[in-house]
């Protein structure tokens, strides 16, 4: 959600919360900082030096870090994808970032072990300790390093690993080195090479085969620093026939000038397994969001990307599926929510790589006063292959006059066994509706809210319950003052 | 221009300073103004580089295969046995060049002709109609990527049709153009000029046909002005022959209240780039884009379509279709800009591609840039294959399968034909379909 006003001028949070009477919500909420004494601080810019320094305070072994090096010149050789992309890309000073941040703190074992002021944050960020009793997992980054980390026992019982990726690397490379960087090659974009370069913290989760995880495990993702681009890499493994939902969330509060988040996620799901990935994205609206997000499907495999995208001034963000085995199902459900400065440029990657794979893409965005929202898309079927079916379908709704949206698919099919489908359309609130709940005594914003929910109510269903309730409350407050 | 400086062979080709100073020199007597344009649009087409693989409007073409070298300029008709136009009924007048120059021609009505109507060489407009030739020719943004064959195209081109309709006149029957390439390596520049006055009518087949097997290189180009409440049908069937580098660079100006419909037609060619911009300026404006594709062997057609609506209450359609056999190859890339002040815009672009061969491939790229909210826009893009129910259908009713499958894939098509409000040109266009299948 969008800050009121400049945070650098707001009082303490508690005088600065603003009740909203209409919807209930604290506005400010998530919309401060706090001053953190770090440890380790990789200071500003990017050189090799940057590298060397991350990876000797993470002790990380020998082949990371050439890993690191290497993913470093990639890097710095790679033009930025402007051809295609937005200019606003130009923007981004990484001389100016901070690539890294550390208290040095281990990751933490229980909620009592961790630091009070990072209590204080989720306290803040509105994690009610009710809800933390049901969480399975949480793995919070707090600026590089995962702060805290809460493995429910019932999940280790089952053999599942969830840990930050500095703890997995060093603790588990049989496990994770086979998969590391094999989804989303460090060349992928020039964004996929500076995570691969920096990343700290993150999430990588191993699911044994036939281990079916109830609860989804979770992450929470805040920059808390002032220029700093966070770099967090996930990685998640669910072995034959075995499931797990993974939810992420992510806030920022609004600094003076613009920061950089740009993570790498890769999901492996072998034969028969299923991976559904939730992310709700909630950064402030100078944050530069891109993210490099792929799925790997064996045989009979699904993977789901359920991505949310409302805050941010830039999101690039195009989740994936390589569809590797027969049968293979891949679905990607984007909402997409872009107000005023800010630019969601969202999208889904489908690459069908055997036969009778489905791949399913349904997008809606909203563009409310002079947002901007982008559908990109890609569906790839290569020769050679029988029976592949993708449907897409992008729904994009303007709200005022000078709202904008744009829609570029790319549909590559070779062969004629198969079937493929995309629709688009672009609409307005219908007046008529407006008009007729009017009518029955809503106000004009009610009406709004009521209709932007409407058209979003199908794929918010598909969230677990506590992110629709919040989703709604979000578009409640974004489309205030978005009428007249 | 000292030597050094002398930009890469392979971005000029054939088309060197030495080739345009011979062309240049067979200009001489038009007006200044066409020289002067001539020589900036040389200048232009030298200076650009060649398409690129980042390029962003040739994403998913094949850039290797444009080669502009290995060809010649030359304005002597090669007499021959030229294939005839697809046969429309009476025509309201008729033009044929070969190779770059007028070979044959039928003038319009003495009737026709009392009411203004000019059906043209452009060389003769540059005496006769200069000022009118002046603000039409290539007067439209190029926005498609092709800049560089459009100033080739205006570098080089030396003749092709002028046609105007002056205000309120309607001719019922089409005029037919056809540009014919013969000989081995011979360049061609086609290029057809319509310009419809408010509420006059007018229907133009353009015609592009290899009359013998060589290859040709064909950057041509057509501008269409329709003002205010005027109605153009713009048909253009190409069938140049197999081997053949082909530019079709189309502009279409819509004017307040008036209706551009348009129908590319392609067969031929071994590498076809088509660009298609429609600008819809003023309210009331539509305009129809239809095309359709019948790809085999290895051929590659790419279509590039923009449909621009520049003012509020404009309509534009757009439906290609494309049937893919052997490993041939379709890009469709489209892109509807809604300006701001475009409001109650209504858009339509669908892309359908019919799949027959496991070979064939088929990229579509349907786009939309939209920045008013009242609007109505929609797209789609399918591929699949004849569906089997249908044909199964048409089985059981006792039709035998090779000519079930030929009769669903004649059918596919039939649903863009249909929209020809012109009987004859419908057959036509269809005999040159069922012809292009059937072998």
């Amino acid at each position: 959600m969008k800050p009121l006003s400049d945070p650098e001028t707001l009082a303490p949070a508690e005088e600065a919360a603003v009740e909203n009477p209409s919807v209930g919500i604290d506005q400010s909420a998530g919309n401060f900082s706090y001053d953190v004494t770090y440890e380790f601080d990789a200071g500003t810019g990017l050189n090799e030096k940057t590298v060397r320094y991350i990876s000797s305070v993470k002790k990380e072994a020998q082949w990371i870090l050439d890993f690191r090096l290497k993913a470093l010149k990639t890097f710095e050789s790679m033009p930025l994808p402007t051809h295609w992309a937005t200019k606003d890309l130009e923007n981004i000073d990484f001389n100016k970032i901070r690539y890294y941040l550390s208290q040095g703190q281990k990751p933490k074992r229980t909620w009592d072990e961790v630091p009070d002021d990072i209590k204080n944050t989720f306290e803040r960020l509105g994690i009610p300790e009710q809800e933390r009793k049901f969480l399975a997992g949480v793995e919070a980054q707090f600026d590089s390093e995962a702060a805290y980390s809460n493995i429910k026992d019932i999940v280790a019982k089952q053999g599942v690993i969830f840990c930050n990726s500095t703890e997995a690397l060093r603790e588990h490379p049989e496990l994770f080195r086979k998969w590391f960087g094999k989804v989303i090659p460090t060349s992928d974009n020039k964004f996929s090479a500076l995570n691969s370069a920096v990343f700290s913290g993150g999430s990588f989760i191993y699911v044994p085969p036939g281990v079916k995880v109830a609860q989804p495990l979770q992450a929470y993702f805040r920059i808390n620093a002032e220029n700093f681009g966070q770099f967090e890499r996930t990685l998640i493994i669910v072995d034959e026939g075995a499931e797990v939902t993974y939810m992420e969330g992510c806030t920022a509060p609004k600094f003076s000038t613009s920061t950089l988040h740009s993570a790498v996620v890769e999901l492996v799901a072998m034969k028969g397994a299923k991976i559904q990935y939730i992310t709700v994205q909630n950064w402030a609206s100078n944050v530069y969001n891109l993210v490099t997000k792929r799925g790997l499907a064996h045989e009979e495999a699904e993977i789901k990307w359920i991505d949310c995208n409302l805050g941010s001034r830039l999101t690039m963000k195009y989740p994936g599926v390589i569809l590797k085995g027969r049968k293979a199902r891949g679905e990607v459900i984007s909402i997409a929510l872009a107000n005023d400065g800010q630019h969601q440029d969202t999208g889904a990657k489908m690459v069908h790589a055997a036969d009778e794979t489905t791949s399913t893409i349904v997008s809606k965005s909203i563009s409310v006063g002079q947002g901007r929202a982008t559908y990109r898309g890609v569906v790839h079927i290569p020769k050679h292959l029988k029976g592949c079916k993708n449907n897409t379908e992008c729904d994009a709704l303007l709200i005022n006059t000078n709202s904008r949206t744009d829609t570029y698919p790319a549909i590559t099919v070779r062969g004629d066994q198969h079937a493929v489908q995309h629709e688009a359309s672009v609409s307005k609130v219908s007046e008529e509706q407006i008009f007729y709940m009017q009518q029955r005594g809503l106000t004009e914003g009610q009406a709004m809210s009521l209709s932007v929910n409407g058209f979003i109510n199908d794929l918010a269903r598909q969230f677990p319950m506590e992110y629709s309730v919040e989703l709604k409350r979000l578009i409640d407050l974004e489309m205030e003052g978005s009428v007249g | 221009m000292p030597a050094s400086t002398l930009p890469a062979k392979s971005t000029i080709g054939s088309f060197t300073a030495e080739a345009f100073a011979e062309h240049l020199a067979t200009q001489n007597g038009n007006p200044t103004w066409w020289l002067e344009r001539k020589r900036a649009a040389y200048e232009k087409f030298a200076s650009l580089p060649m398409p690129a693989r980042t390029n962003e409007t040739w994403r998913f073409s094949n850039i290797g295969t444009l080669a502009l070298d290995g060809f010649e300029l030359t304005r002597t008709a090669l007499i021959a046995d030229y294939p005839a136009p697809p046969n429309v009924g009476p025509t309201a007048a008729a033009l044929a060049f070969a190779n770059n120059a007028i070979e044959k021609r039928q003038p319009v009505s003495d009737t026709l002709k009392a009411r203004g109507v000019i059906v043209t060489t452009i060389s003769d407009a540059l005496v006769a109609h200069a000022d009118l030739l002046r603000n039409h020719f290539m007067a439209q943004p190029q926005k498609l990527g092709s800049e560089k064959f459009a100033a080739l195209h205006t570098a080089f081109v030396s003749d092709g049709a002028f046609i105007y309709v002056p205000q309120g006149v309607e001719i019922t029957e089409p005029i037919v153009i056809s540009h014919y390439a013969t000989g081995a390596n011979k360049a061609v520049f086609p290029h057809t000029l319509v310009v419809a006055e408010e509420n006059a009518k007018v229907t133009v087949l353009d015609y592009f046909v290899s009359a013998d097997s060589g290859t040709h290189f064909a950057c041509g180009a057509n501008d269409l002005y329709a003002s205010h409440g005027a109605q153009i049908t713009y048909v253009a069937a190409q069938s140049w022959s197999p081997t053949t580098l082909s530019f079709q660079l189309n502009s279409t100006v819509v004017r307040r209240d008036a209706r551009v419909q348009s129908l590319n037609l392609h067969l031929g060619a071994r590498q076809a780039r088509h660009e298609s911009l429609s600008q819809l300026q003023a309210p009331g404006a539509f305009s129809e884009m239809l095309a359709l594709t019948v790809a085999t062997g290895s051929q590659e057609f790419d279509q590039r379509t923009l449909q621009i609506h520049q003012a509020p209450n404009t309509k534009s359609d757009l439906l290609y279709k494309n049937a893919l056999n052997d490993s041939a190859k379709t890009i469709f890339s489209g892109l509807i800009i809604v300006d701001q002040d475009a409001q109650k815009t209504d858009a339509y672009q669908s892309n359908r591609n019919l799949m027959l061969s496991e070979e064939a491939e088929v990229n579509s790229l349907p786009g939309l840039e939209i920045q008013a909210n009242d609007v109505r826009c929609t797209h789609g893009s399918t591929t699949s294959r004849v569906d089997p129910e249908q044909l199964y259908y048409l089985q059981s009713r006792g039709i035998h399968p090779k000519a079930a499958h030929q009769l669903l894939v004649f059918g596919f098509f039939e649903e863009v034909l249909n929209r020809l409000e012109s009987e004859p040109l419908h057959a036509a266009l269809r005999e040159l379909i069922e012809t292009k299948l059937k072998t």
